[in-house]
């Protein structure tokens, strides 16, 4: 317990140290989760939204595959993506491994699962009856499913929180596919594991206090838009 | 007497059942017409039939002098809406279900939508959320939300089932009102025979898909010229 509170005071004093280094890591954690859930999200929300509204006869079998993407063990994208931006990969011309790219890359195949994966099931969950009334009140069809979308909401906001989630504090891929790289790759989770192994444990617990922050207040922003949507 | 709809040889056919079957029916403009008949009859499949939410399986739709089959335009379909049997409403506030459908047209939520609030009593819940409504206020966003973007064609589907006798005569009291002032044409169904004999200027009477009678008001009361449908009126079951 005692440990945990050193870890709070340690957390305040190095962020208002002004360390260059560790805004860095925290600028990069950001960058690098901020562009993989926005790519996640413009290509997952409709990609989702269109599995959720159609009748296609692949859906079962997409389906499957999407619920299979969520549980997806992040190190074993990071293999994956590993080899295939390695320099005998079939991307390796792109020569993305070890750099933030990368990361975004495996930030993103873990993400848009959940992402359209979610999306998909509270599309599915809105009531037949209310696409009948808004193409009955005069609905075009892009109207009508942009009713069902702001319908789904919520639940639309409930998947990026979670892909949010799974990804800032996701360790195993950005750190085979980034490599750990200090000033380059190094990001929160990454920092956290490093100094741990080498005994710092008060900088990792207030690197850790800075993650939970962080993740905390990316969830209170979204609930406070939740909360706008009604509910 | 100008005929909105115009139906012939009208069939409906959900797999192998063959739900609606309608030889001719004319809907004349500015009438209220009532439909009823007992539950599975078809009556809200044929309200889905003429709000071209679903095409036919066979047979010809007229409306308006134009025959529709297959793709109806937009501005033919914004001419004709329906409050449906159970009201499915967004989640939203009141005053955003009434203003619905008013912004899919890119009209400003204005003066009517207010004026509309007013007549069905909802002006003081204006600004609660819809899905925290009782089933009778609901019922009232629901018309109201229908009678603001004043359709020539208005589909009512039971809009009083379950509603108590006050909402009943103020529902009533506001179609027959809107029907009056703005020559708004009323297809009505409903479960209660008094209720079309109060509102309707001619009843039909649906058994298993099939129109079986179709009459000016008093002459389907009190001379009815099938025997189903006098039993119907007496409140007995017919199938
Ligand atoms: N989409 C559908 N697919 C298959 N069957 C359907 C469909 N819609 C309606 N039916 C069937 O058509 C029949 C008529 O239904 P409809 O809803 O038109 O009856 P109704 O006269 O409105 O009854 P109620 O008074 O109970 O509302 C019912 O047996 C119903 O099960
Ligand atoms: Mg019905």
């Amino acid at each position: 317990m005692e440990e945990l509170a050193r870890g709070f005071v340690q957390a305040f004093n190095l962020i208002f140290s002004f360390e260059p280094a560790l805004y860095e890591i925290i600028w990069l954690s950001l960058r690098v989760t901020g562009l993989a859930l926005a790519i996640s999200v413009i290509v997952g929300v409709p990609i989702g939204a269109a599995l959720g509204l159609s009748r296609l006869r692949l859906r079962g079998l997409i389906t499957a595959l999407l619920y299979t993407g969520m549980g997806l063990p992040p190190v074993v994208v990071g293999l994956f993506v590993y080899l295939f931006l390695s320099r005998s990969g079939p991307l390796g011309g792109l020569g993305w491994l070890f750099t933030p790219s990368a990361m975004v890359v495996a930030q993103v195949i873990i993400a848009f699962p959940l992402v359209a994966g979610l999306t998909m099931t509270t599309v599915q969950g809105i009531d037949p009856a209310l696409r009948l009334q808004v193409r009955s009140l005069g609905a075009t069809p892009w109207q009508e499913i942009w009713a069902v979308l702001r319908e789904a909401r919520i639940g639309v906001i409930a998947a990026i929180v979670a892909a949010f989630g799974g990804i800032i504090s996701e360790v195993g891929a950005v750190m085979l596919v980034g490599g750990n790289i200090e000033g380059k790759t190094r990001v929160l989770t990454t920092a956290i594991v490093l100094n741990t192994r080498t005994g710092s444990f008060d900088l990792a617990l207030a690197l850790g206090v800075i993650l939970l922050s962080l993740a905390f207040l990316a969830n209170v922003a979204m609930l406070q838009l939740q909360r706008r949507a009604g509910d | 007497m100008d005929a909105v709809y115009q139906l012939s040889d009208l069939r409906k056919e959900y797999g192998a059942r063959t739900i609606l079957d309608i030889a001719a029916l004319e809907i004349h403009a500015g009438e209220i017409f009532a439909l009823v008949g007992p539950s599975g009859a078809g009556k809200s499949t044929l309200l889905r039939l003429l709000n071209f939410l679903e095409p036919p399986s066979s047979g010809r739709i007229v409306y308006r002098a134009q025959t529709l089959n297959g793709n109806v335009p937009i501005e033919t379909r914004r001419q004709v809406t329906t409050v449906f049997q159970r009201p499915v409403l967004l989640r939203a506030t009141v005053r955003a279900n009434v203003a619905y459908g008013l912004a899919l047209r890119g009209e400003r939520a204005d003066r009517r939508v207010d004026e509309m609030l007013e007549r069905v009593g909802l002006q003081s819940l204006a600004h609660a959320f819809a899905h925290k409504l009782s089933g009778g206020e609901m019922q009232r966003v629901a018309l109201a939300r229908a009678l603001v973007i004043d359709p020539q064609v208005l589909l009512l589907d039971e809009p009083t089932a379950n509603l108590d006798p006050y909402n009943v005569g103020l529902i009533e009291q506001i179609v027959r009102e809107h029907n009056r002032a703005r020559g708004t044409t009323v297809v009505l169904i409903t479960h209660n025979v008094f209720q079309a004999k109060r509102l309707a200027n001619r009843v039909g009477l649906m058994l298993g898909g099939r129109l079986v009678e179709v009459q000016a008001t008093p002459a389907f009361f009190d001379a009815p010229r099938d025997p189903r449908t006098a039993a119907f009126v007496r409140g007995e079951m017919v199938y």
